[in-house]
């Protein structure tokens, strides 16, 4: 199993939220990025985009597949990582570090009630595995 | 090998597995009314000789007719050599080459098809083929609306000078999709879109704006400003051109002061035969910035582990077979024997041949257009075109089009039915493919009609 933040937040669809005060920071898991394998593109959400929770933010893109990136919680978008444009490959080399994908103000806080934590989220990911 | 290699038992163990009776009940959510049980217009089998004779007879209907109709397909001439390669075995079969090991001759023509296209259109990536002109410019505004991130608005400028039928498939596919294309008028004395026009949408929130050149009057527009007004007004800018013409006029990636976004347009005029209409292939280029928005196959090359050369299908993610309802096109396929034709065709003619045969077209129907005009014929419209003239007869249009039709003779496109404000306007166009002779025939019959027709009085004198 991967490496999993306890600092953490986690959706069921493999993305990951480090909040700061409002802000969170928003990226796919470290074992989202060895399931799709090499990254070769990254799209990116514009800033100033709103989301609410669920939607479709983002895509990557491996050699294997296109899949999307939905956002974790609602909010505007305020910055995104744009050194991902040239350099997708960061998300294999540091899911939950410089491979963020962008940051979100957090319009509605219960929304991170419902995300698991690190612990939840490795249980969930061994069951989707078996 | 047959594609469905299924035995019966498998079938139904299939089918038991996952609980349904019969195959025809996995379309049990169409409705029966829509469904077509039998296929009743289909005739039984045949054997060679009788499909030979049927095809000999569905020909004959065809007639061999003097034709100057282009109005998008354009009869040219083709060299023998293009037909005899296109059709060898190892093309013939031409399927979406997914197995790169075994398919590195059909990868590689594609990929130099991709590669005498992008030059041909100063573009800097060319996919490997759409079905036809008219979809492809349907796929353009598709990929355009994806491609312009600054745009939230769907809507596209659509210029009525496009072609009508380009126009109507372009609705079809894309208007249930929210898109809304908005009619450009043009000038009915220069019959050119005019800057004007667009201006009136300065400052709206327009996704990509339609460019044809020539357009569907055979009129130049003004391509750079109304590249330029495009991208001013933060939309992308889409040319539809004869491939053809491009190795005379300025191709879309020269136009204007940053060049078009997509090119795309009708790919018969480069070594595929009129044939009764079909099948022809739609050809797209883009800028490299919206290649991953670009709809069907695009090749690749590539090294293998030992670094040698290859080829591959290559930016197959956002496909269909990935993406599911999220691909960038429905477009799975290419139009895999034309291409093949395409791509032999410039390879032997070079591109002193395609200016040759451009340039001699455009000549050809200037001299026509010479020879028509005169007594009750004139141009429709003032402006400067090529290798397609508009021109009006003063006379109802049926009454000249039909004794000449009488002659084995197609005289032109009438455009009153696209275009109810052109009455009495015939579309000419005379490709490299008629000969002098061939002008003067149609000429000689033209003039000798609208004398018949226009001669005062009644021609039978009494006898006194």
């Amino acid at each position: 199993m991967s490496d999993i933040p306890s600092d953490l937040k986690y959706a069921k669809s493999h993305e990951w939220v480090r909040v700061e005060g409002d802000e969170a920071t928003v990226g796919i898991t470290d074992h989202a990025q060895d399931q799709l394998g090499d990254m070769v593109f990254v799209e990116l959400p514009e800033a100033g985009a709103s989301y609410a929770a669920g939607d479709a933010c983002a895509v990557v893109e491996s050699v294997k597949a296109a899949s999307d990136v939905y956002a974790p919680v609602s909010g505007e978008v305020l910055e995104v990582n744009d050194a991902l444009s040239d350099s997708p490959e960061l998300v294999n080399q540091d899911a939950f570090g410089d491979g963020w994908i962008c940051k979100i103000k957090i319009s509605d806080p219960a929304e991170l009630d419902a995300l698991f934590d690190a612990e939840a989220y490795g249980a969930f990911c061994d069951s989707e595995e078996h | 090998m047959p594609f469905i290699p299924h035995t019966d038992a498998e079938i139904a163990a299939m089918l038991e597995t996952i609980g349904v009776a019969s195959v025809d009940d996995l379309f049990d959510e169409i409705p029966a009314g829509l469904r077509v049980d039998e296929l009743e217009a289909i005739p039984p089998a045949l054997n060679e000789q009788g499909i030979g004779r049927l095809m000999l007879e569905r020909a004959e209907q065809d007639g061999r007719p003097l034709s100057f109709i282009g109005a998008g397909a354009y009869e040219h001439h083709i060299p023998a050599a293009v037909w005899e390669l296109a059709t060898r075995g190892e093309f013939y079969s031409a399927y979406t080459p997914y197995q790169a090991e075994a398919s590195q001759g059909t990868l590689q023509v594609i990929y130099e098809y991709q590669t005498m296209m992008a030059r041909l259109m100063a573009m800097e990536v060319s996919n490997a083929s759409l079905y036809d002109g008219a979809s492809g410019l349907a796929e353009a505004v598709l990929m355009a609306v994806r491609a312009n991130r600054k745009s939230k608005s769907k809507k596209i400028l659509m210029p009525r000078a496009v072609h009508p039928d380009y126009r109507r498939t372009t609705h079809s596919i894309v208007h249930n999709q929210g898109i809304e294309l908005l009619e450009v008028p043009f000038d009915l004395e220069g019959g050119h879109t005019p800057i004007e026009a667009l201006q009136e949408y300065a400052g709206e929130d327009i996704a990509a704006v339609v460019i044809a050149q020539p357009n569907f009057f055979g009129i130049l527009e003004d391509v750079d400003a109304l590249t330029d007004w495009a991208h001013a007004n933060n939309a992308l800018a889409i040319a539809v051109v004869n491939p053809l013409l491009m190795s005379v006029l300025k191709p879309p990636g020269h136009w204007g002061a940053k060049g078009v976004d997509i090119a795309c347009g009708e790919g018969q005029p480069l070594g595929v035969p009129l044939s009764s209409g079909g099948p022809y292939y739609g050809f797209m280029c883009a800028r490299m910035a919206h290649v991953r928005q670009m709809p069907g196959r695009i090749v690749g090359r590539t090294v293998d582990r030992d670094g040698r050369p290859g080829f591959t299908l290559t930016l197959q993610a956002r496909e269909q077979h990935i993406r599911r309802t999220k691909a960038t096109s429905n477009i799975c396929t290419n139009q895999g024997l034309a291409v093949t034709a395409s791509t032999i065709f410039m390879a032997i003619v070079g591109d002193e041949g395609l200016r040759r045969m451009a340039t001699q077209s455009h000549a050809n129907t200037r001299r026509l257009v010479d020879k028509l005009v005169g007594n009750h014929v004139r141009p429709r419209f003032q402006r400067p075109g090529f290798h397609e003239c508009a021109l009006t007869v003063d006379l109802p249009l049926e009454r000249v089009l039909r004794p000449l039709a009488a002659h084995n003779l197609l005289p032109g496109y009438s455009l009153k039915n696209d275009y109810p404000e052109l009455q009495n306007a015939l579309l000419v166009c005379a490709t490299e493919t008629k000969t002098e002779q061939d002008l003067d025939v149609y000429a000689d019959h033209l003039g000798r009609i609208i004398e018949t027709q226009t001669s005062a009085g009644c021609p039978v004198k009494p006898k006194m």
